[in-house]
């Protein structure tokens, strides 16, 4: 079963229901045996990166997703902030983060060449992938998602970037990295292009 | 870059939808949801669901129906309508929205959009103005609620908004709500000059031109409209519809 951890942090609901449009099933637990016995984990989450992993600690699960995702191989997808909580470090917070990947987080300027850029980042944006990737096969059609954020992540290693996207700095919107992957924007409310990304993401990880 | 929005705004009444001219006649155009799954067939950019009953009377927002709409809604919902409390901010985002539009009580208490914006983040709150103009034909931030119109000059208030930390500024201009006659650009133009944060603008909007208009010459983020996305030739027919992505591509690129 995929579970959606729940680490309070907003509404949880609206994953649930693109994950069921698309035509499978998940759960939304904060139980150590339910995330225990995932056979595939979607670390959500809205709010700033030292409040999540503070959760997270609380909640006493990091260990468990760490296990799961480096020896048991359990396929993880993180969402906007869950993305950034799979790096190891954010200009946003003090704290680790779950170290999963090799990138880090920084914060946008609101400025550059001369030119303003609002943040946070807000809207739809075109996101094409620099990779050959299950979750996001060619297409004909340019896919577009909504992104809603104020730090972006910079992955180490080239080899890991699944898509860049540029606002006012070059920062990667989506990676993968074996059976870890993170996504900046938010596919439950990127219509089809969503829907497509939580159905190849429980079909073919 | 982030792209262009084109926004529908529908507004609320007792679970129903209706559509006003100036801000008065409201007319009844249909059921919320229904029109949800067809702007949703659509692939909208973002929903603003504004909530007139509540506004006006100063009632709770409907949540339980508000969860209703949000868990049909595939793309952003913003929702405004008589929010003047933290913990009602709290409960909107526990029912699915992802944005909150503080009108009235940023009016009354500006304190109260800088408190909600450490509470939730600035990419939750949208400070939202209706404005009109005086008999001197000067623009004035009108106060829907109570009937008055404030003092504040829309600039200024629009960057003192900015400065208690909304995350974008939704505009609606009373004069040309429900006359599909066009933006009101300088006043747009005014506004996007003045502030960083992104701008919605609405009121006026009749057709696609007019959308691409506000973005290109007055530096609108956002186009908003009620009345093009839910009315239909001269005899205004009710037909919910939004263009399609091809038609806005226009608008979106550089």
């Amino acid at each position: 079963m995929t579970v959606i951890i729940d680490y309070h942090t907003g509404n949880l609901g609206s994953i649930l229901n693109m994950i069921r449009k698309s035509g499978h099933e998940a759960v939304i637990s904060d139980e150590m045996e339910v995330i225990k016995s995932a056979t595939r984990i979607i670390l959500p989450g809205v709010g700033s990166f030292d409040f999540g992993m503070h959760m997270l600690n609380t909640l006493g699960v990091v260990n468990v997703i760490r296990q799961k995702v480096l020896e048991d191989k359990t396929p993880i997808l993180g969402i906007c902030l869950g993305a950034q909580l799979l790096c190891q470090s954010s200009e946003e917070g003090k704290m680790q983060g779950l170290g999963l990947i090799e990138a880090r987080v920084v914060k946008f300027p609101s400025a550059s060449d001369g030119k303003k850029y609002p943040v946070p980042h807000m809207g739809w944006d075109h996101v094409k992938p620099a990779k050959t990737s299950r979750l996001m096969p060619p297409a004909e059609e340019v896919r577009r998602f909504y992104f809603v954020h104020s730090y972006c992540i910079q992955c180490r290693y080239a080899t890991d970037v699944l898509a860049e996207n540029t606002y006012s700095l070059r920062f990667h919107s989506a990676f993968e990295h074996e059976n870890i992957l993170g996504v900046q924007f938010h596919p439950e409310k990127s219509h089809r292009f969503g829907k497509e990304i939580y159905k190849n993401f429980i079909e073919q990880y | 870059m982030a792209l262009p929005r084109v926004i529908p705004v529908l507004l609320l009444r007792d679970h129903g939808l209706v559509k006003t001219l100036r801000f008065k006649d409201a007319r009844y155009i249909g059921d919320p949801i229904n029109a949800v799954k067809i702007f949703n067939e659509k692939e909208v950019d973002e929903l603003i669901f504004l909530d007139i009953d509540a506004s006006k009377n100063g009632k709770e927002p409907p949540y339980e129906y508000l969860a209703e709409i949000a868990s049909e809604c595939f793309m952003p919902l913003t929702y405004g309508g008589s929010v003047r409390s933290i913990e009602q901010i709290r409960r909107l985002t526990k029912s699915g929205i992802e944005k909150v539009s503080i009108n009235t009580a940023a009016l009354e208490n500006l304190s109260f959009i800088k408190e909600a914006s450490e509470t939730f983040g600035a990419s939750t709150l949208v400070g939202a103005m209706d404005v009109k103009k005086n008999l001197w034909g000067k623009y004035q931030v009108y106060s829907h609620s109570s009937r008055k119109v404030a003092v504040h000059d829309p600039v200024a208030y629009a960057q003192a908004l900015q400065g208690a930390g909304v995350g974008e500024i939704f505009i609606n201009n009373v004069d040309l709500d429900g006359m599909m006659t066009g933006f009101d650009l300088e006043l747009i133009r005014r506004i996007t000059s003045a502030v960083d944060v992104p701008v919605i603008a609405c009121g006026g909007a009749g057709t696609l031109s007019d959308l691409e208009q506000v973005v290109r010459q007055a530096g609108a983020t956002a186009a908003a409209a009620g009345s093009m996305f839910v009315f239909h030739g001269k005899h205004r027919a009710v037909l919910i519809t939004y263009p399609d992505y091809r038609e806005l591509l226009h608008i979106r690129q550089d």
